[in-house]
């Protein structure tokens, strides 16, 4: 079996944990001053691109982990994490604040970058939590012309590059066996990524970190959807609490849900 | 309703009608008017019509112009025959060929592409489900086309309204592509009806792309229970349910007595309390039914995202200070070992 040459695209997103909130020109949502951190799809890839090698389970090994991040300069930060946890090396492809690329193309640039590093497996999440789309790997697909295997929640390794992976649909799990190159996109029941130690993190700001620019992969920062606007969704109104089952019988009656 | 749209986009349109109208002569009068024509992707599993799908045709309709819609895999003539029953549909593209049938990206990419070539649609339309989220983004890479994720409402040909960041904002968007590859959120559009449609049932294209993937086994959850992302009614269980066992004890009766849809929160679904496909989140199911009970539930973003659109919304967790309670149109605060299995004796004797 070919040795694996990962890589992991990964994103900085707002912090799942904040309540975002819209501008007020309604052209976006707030980001300054808001704790952002890696998307929550993109560690369990980079996770499972570890462990991958530390549980040898690809009969080949594993040659390389690559992270891969289009951003503002603090997308570093996410790289560093990402190598913290077991990354080989990064590459930040630098964008202007504000100036975010659409999936497809970060698709167009993952394309370019799988070419020059060789790679023959990419783990992407399954979607970013800021704009939601669960499009990208999909679309790496398409422009390789490889196999996918979208919202895996386990992967293994059997001979002669042949890669069988269980993924989440509606109703249940199916399971596809594809051989390499593919692409897999993570979802939730992957694996529990781990926490970068702190040792862990000081020998992470000696790994590679390239520094590259869009016009390096040869994309530009088109947009093909313009963002008209952007409002806060019609808040609900608690409609306050009853004391009892039957209150809350009566009250589900007279809102005619029963 | 032409007046609201952006001169822009008309003057984009008019741009677009010279090639069109000479690739497809046939091309419906209406369509011409509106310049849309739609191509709505249906989901069938063994010969039974998801109808579910036909979600898409009523996305469709919003868009005006002609309306296709595209069937694929084996024994589907009967399926086709189904969907050719609703409203305002002129035709479907059939593709007999088991191939398909587990609508594997690699080999329904190409097919769909061939498809949309040859009937020049402007949209093409399917729901965001597991299968229209895994294969239309390989679709709209393909044909180089921005896909447009989950929209929730139809504001014209070209723009479009859809939820971000969990839900939290609403972004309304406007797409420069010429065909325009967009996946819809079921709940915002009501399937549409099968009533006395008669649309034509004509054979597709089939280029017979070989798949580089190959399906092995599914594990699909078996239940008597409504499905729930179409439920009218739906009880929802949390980590407060505190095990599998008594997750079963306590919830399985309550939805029996309301007919209704058992979902689960993401803490509950970790810890093993449900299966992974009950869980009701950004990460999961979006859901929005006439009744959504969250029991032992604090209701964190990523679990409103899924269920905030409920027409109502119940609530009993035993912390009066829980998220769930901001958004509950109703909330009983009290233990739900004690207070559900009430509940569902009051339900039953009523």
């Amino acid at each position: 079996m070919s040795a694996l040459r990962i890589l992991v695209p990964v994103k900085r997103v707002i912090d799942y944990a904040v309540k975002p909130r819209v501008n007020k020109a309604q052209t976006g949502v707030e980001t300054a001053g808001v704790k952002h951190s890696m998307n929550p799809f993109d560690e369990l890839s980079v996770e499972e691109s570890v462990r991958i090698r530390e549980k040898k389970s690809a009969p080949g090994g594993v040659e390389d982990i690559c992270v891969i991040s289009a951003g503002p300069a603090k997308a570093q930060d996410v790289l560093r994490t990402a190598m913290a946890m077991g990354a080989d090396r990064g590459i930040h492809v630098e964008v202007k604040e504000g100036e975010e690329l659409e999936p497809l193309s970060v698709a167009k640039l993952l394309k370019e970058a799988v070419r020059r590093e060789k790679s023959n497996v990419v783990i992407l999440g399954k979607q970013s939590i800021d704009d939601d789309a669960n499009q990208t790997g999909q679309m790496l697909a398409g422009l390789l012309g490889w196999s996918q295997a979208t919202q895996a929640s386990k992967v293994e390794f059997g001979e002669g590059d042949s890669v069988s992976v269980t993924r989440e649909v509606d109703g249940g799990v199916e399971t596809l066996k594809a051989k390499l190159p593919m692409i897999i996109t993570t979802d939730l029941r992957l694996n529990e990524p781990r926490y970068a130690s702190l040792p862990n993190i000081m020998k992470a700001k000696k790994k590679p970190l390239e520094k590259k620019t869009l016009a390096d992969f040869g994309i530009t920062t088109e947009r093909r959807l313009k963002v008209l606007k952007v409002t806060e969704p019609p808040t609900r109104q608690g409609g306050g609490k009853v004391e009892d089952v039957g209150g809350l019988v009566s009250k589900l009656k007279e809102l005619g849900a029963l | 309703m032409l007046l609201t749209v952006p001169r822009a986009a008309l003057r984009h349109s008019v741009h677009r009608l010279a090639p069109l109208a000479s690739k497809t002569p046939s091309i419906s009068p209406a369509a011409l008017r509106r310049l849309a024509s739609t191509l709505a992707i249906l989901e069938h599993r063994e010969g039974q019509l998801n109808v579910g799908s036909l979600s898409a045709i009523a996305a469709a309709k919003k868009l005006g112009g002609s309306i296709h819609a595209f069937v694929a895999g084996s024994n589907v003539k009967p399926v086709a025959e189904e969907a050719a029953k609703a409203d305002g549909v002129e035709k479907i593209v059939v593709v007999e060929n088991g191939a398909y049938d587990k609508g594997l990206p690699e080999n329904f990419a190409p097919l769909l592409v061939e498809n949309i070539k040859k009937g020049g649609y402007t949209h093409v339309i399917a729901g965001h489900t597991a299968f229209g989220k895994n294969l239309l983004p390989r679709v709209a890479a393909l044909l180089d086309s921005q896909q447009i994720s989950d929209i929730t409402a139809v504001e014209n040909e070209n723009t479009f309204v859809r939820p971000i960041y969990a839900g939290n904002a609403i972004a309304t968007v406007e797409s420069s592509d010429s065909i325009k590859i967009i996946t819809i959120r079921g709940t915002a559009f009501p399937a549409a009806e099968l009533g006395s449609g008669s649309a034509s049932v004509e054979d597709g294209v089939d280029p017979k792309a070989e798949s580089s993937t190959e399906w092995v086994s599914e594990d699909l959850a078996k239940s008597d229970r409504p499905d729930l992302a179409t439920a009218s009614k739906v009880v929802s269980g949390g980590r407060g349910l505190k095990s599998k066992e008594e997750f079963d004890k306590i919830m399985l009766p309550l939805a029996d007595a309301l007919g209704a849809a058992v979902g689960a929160s993401r803490a509950a679904v970790d810890s093993g309390y449900a299966d992974n496909s009950l869980q009701v989140g950004q990460t999961g199911k979006v859901v929005a039914p006439q009744l959504y009970l969250a029991v032992g539930i604090s209701g964190a973003i990523q679990h409103l995202a899924g269920m905030k659109d409920s027409k109502v919304i119940a609530a009993i967790n035993k912390d009066a200070d829980a998220p769930i309670f901001q958004v509950a149109d109703v909330g009983l605060v009290g233990d739900l070992f004690e207070k559900v299995p009430e509940l569902t004796e009051k339900l039953k004797s009523s």
